[in-house]
Parts: C-alpha cells; sequence; structure tokens
C-alpha cells in the first residue's frame, strides 16, 4: 500500500482550518531537527525545552490569529523562530549575568572581558557590512543624511548647510530612513545583532 | 595501549524534547481559541 505523504503546507492549511492532528505531525515531524537546533546553541536541556516550547507557543499563535504568510516554507519559518528566541536569550543573559550559588567566589562574576573576542568580531564586521548594504538600498535623499549623521558624525545644523534644506527637512529624512530601514529588517527577517 | 579519542554517539536524550513538552504544546494548541470581533482578533485560553 503507498503511503501518502502530506506536504507541511498541507498539513498547517489543515491546522487553520481546525485540524488539531495537524500541529501533532507537524510536531512530531521537525521535532528532533529543531529541538537539536537549540540545543547546539545553549548546550542546556532546560534550556533547550524551554525555549522549544516558546517556540511553538509563538507558531501556534501565529497559525490561529491567521498571520502566517506562505511564502516560506514551514520549517525554515520556524527555525528562524527559534534562532531568534536563542538571541532573546543570550541577549537577556547578557543584560542580567548570573550569579552561581556554588559557594565558591568567582572573581569572573565580578570581572568581565569586555573585548571582543574573534567571533563577536567576525559578526560585528558582518552586521556592519549589511547595514551598509541596506543603507545603500535607501532612497538618495534618506542615505544621505543617514551617513552624514552616523557615518561622518554631522550635526543636523551642519547637514541642512550641506545639503541645502531646512533642518527639519533633515530630520524627517533621517526618521525615513530608519523607518524604512526598519520595514526591510522586518520584511527579510534579517537578524542584526552581536 | 592507544587512547581512543572518540566520543560516543550523541545522547540520543539530547535531540528531542521530553513528550511532556510536546504534550503540553497540543494541549495548549487546543485550549486556545481566537475570537472574532469587528476585525479584531482576541485570544482565549480555555482549560
Amino acid at each position: 500500500m503507498r503511503q501518502e505523504i502530506i506536504t507541511d503546507a498541507q498539513l498547517v492549511s489543515n491546522y487553520i482550518k481546525g485540524e488539531e492532528k495537524a500541529l501533532s505531525t507537524l510536531i512530531y515531524r521537525h521535532k528532533q531537527k529543531i529541538y537539536s537546533f537549540i540545543y547546539s546553541k545553549v548546550f542546556d536541556r532546560d534550556l533547550a525545552e524551554d525555549i522549544f516550547q516558546d517556540t511553538f507557543i509563538k507558531v501556534i499563535r501565529t497559525l490561529k490569529l491567521g498571520k502566517y504568510n506562505e511564502e516560506g516554507k514551514f520549517l525554515p519559518w520556524v527555525m528562524r523562530i527559534a534562532h531568534n528566541l536563542v538571541i532573546d536569550h543570550f541577549r537577556k543573559n547578557n543584560r542580567m549575568p548570573k550569579f552561581d550559588n556554588s559557594g565558591e567566589f568567582s572573581i569572573f562574576s565580578v570581572l568581565g572581558d569586555t573585548a571582543l573576542n574573534a567571533e563577536k568580531q567576525i559578526i560585528k564586521d558582518q552586521v556592519e557590512s549589511d547595514v551598509r548594504r541596506l543603507i545603500e538600498e535607501l532612497p538618495e535623499d534618506q542615505k544621505q543624511v543617514l551617513v552624514m549623521r552616523m557615518y561622518n558624525d554631522m550635526s543636523f545644523k551642519e547637514i541642512s548647510e550641506r545639503t541645502g534644506v531646512s533642518i527639519n527637512t533633515a530630520l524627517g529624512r533621517m526618521r525615513y530612513a530608519l523607518i524604512n530601514l526598519r520595514k526591510v529588517v522586518d520584511k527579510h527577517n534579517i537578524v542584526l545583532t552581536n | 595501549m592507544a587512547k581512543l579519542y572518540i566520543k560516543g554517539s550523541q545522547d540520543v536524550d539530547n535531540q528531542n524534547p521530553r513528550e511532556e513538552t510536546v504534550k503540553f504544546l497540543l494541549n495548549y494548541s487546543k485550549a486556545l481559541s481566537v475570537i472574532d470581533y469587528k476585525k479584531m482578533k482576541f485570544e482565549a485560553l480555555l482549560n
């Protein structure tokens, strides 16, 4: 007997229509890939479990609220959510360093090495080059103001004198430049983080 | 005797989430209902 394999897209569509079993099939089909991806980043079983759970809570809510668009494939979409949650976790942990209660005093709990290591430096360079490429896509007038302000460190007064527009126009262009950058970043799910 | 520097295959446990987690998600999905009201969507958890 030939076994029909239902595609992810079909399962997602069935789930949105109310078939709960479709979700179960999707989770069982992809759980290993997603979980081991998370585990490979955090190396902690409980934490991986939490992030896996949060990932699917987000998936379930997005699907039920009808916010899922069929543009991409299901698995890469879920992986991206998981990836972003892992980043959120590390970001949160950097801001709030944990103190372990092992009783022993560790000098490293109060001293931090703020210099970037090789990996972080590479990521930083990559993020900066990505941002540069995104800026290149902006309309000329917005790009000009943004480059002068952020890279040349000019004041808005100087920018207005140089470009021959009022300060308010320069401020407006800067604002739209940032809005447009955010839009592109959101639309393409670009992760700009270190 | 020569030492073996090969690690055993990764623990299978580390590659799959616990069954309870999956069950929780399936129950969460069943309990979550979205109510449409005049172009607005409300979420309700009905346990």
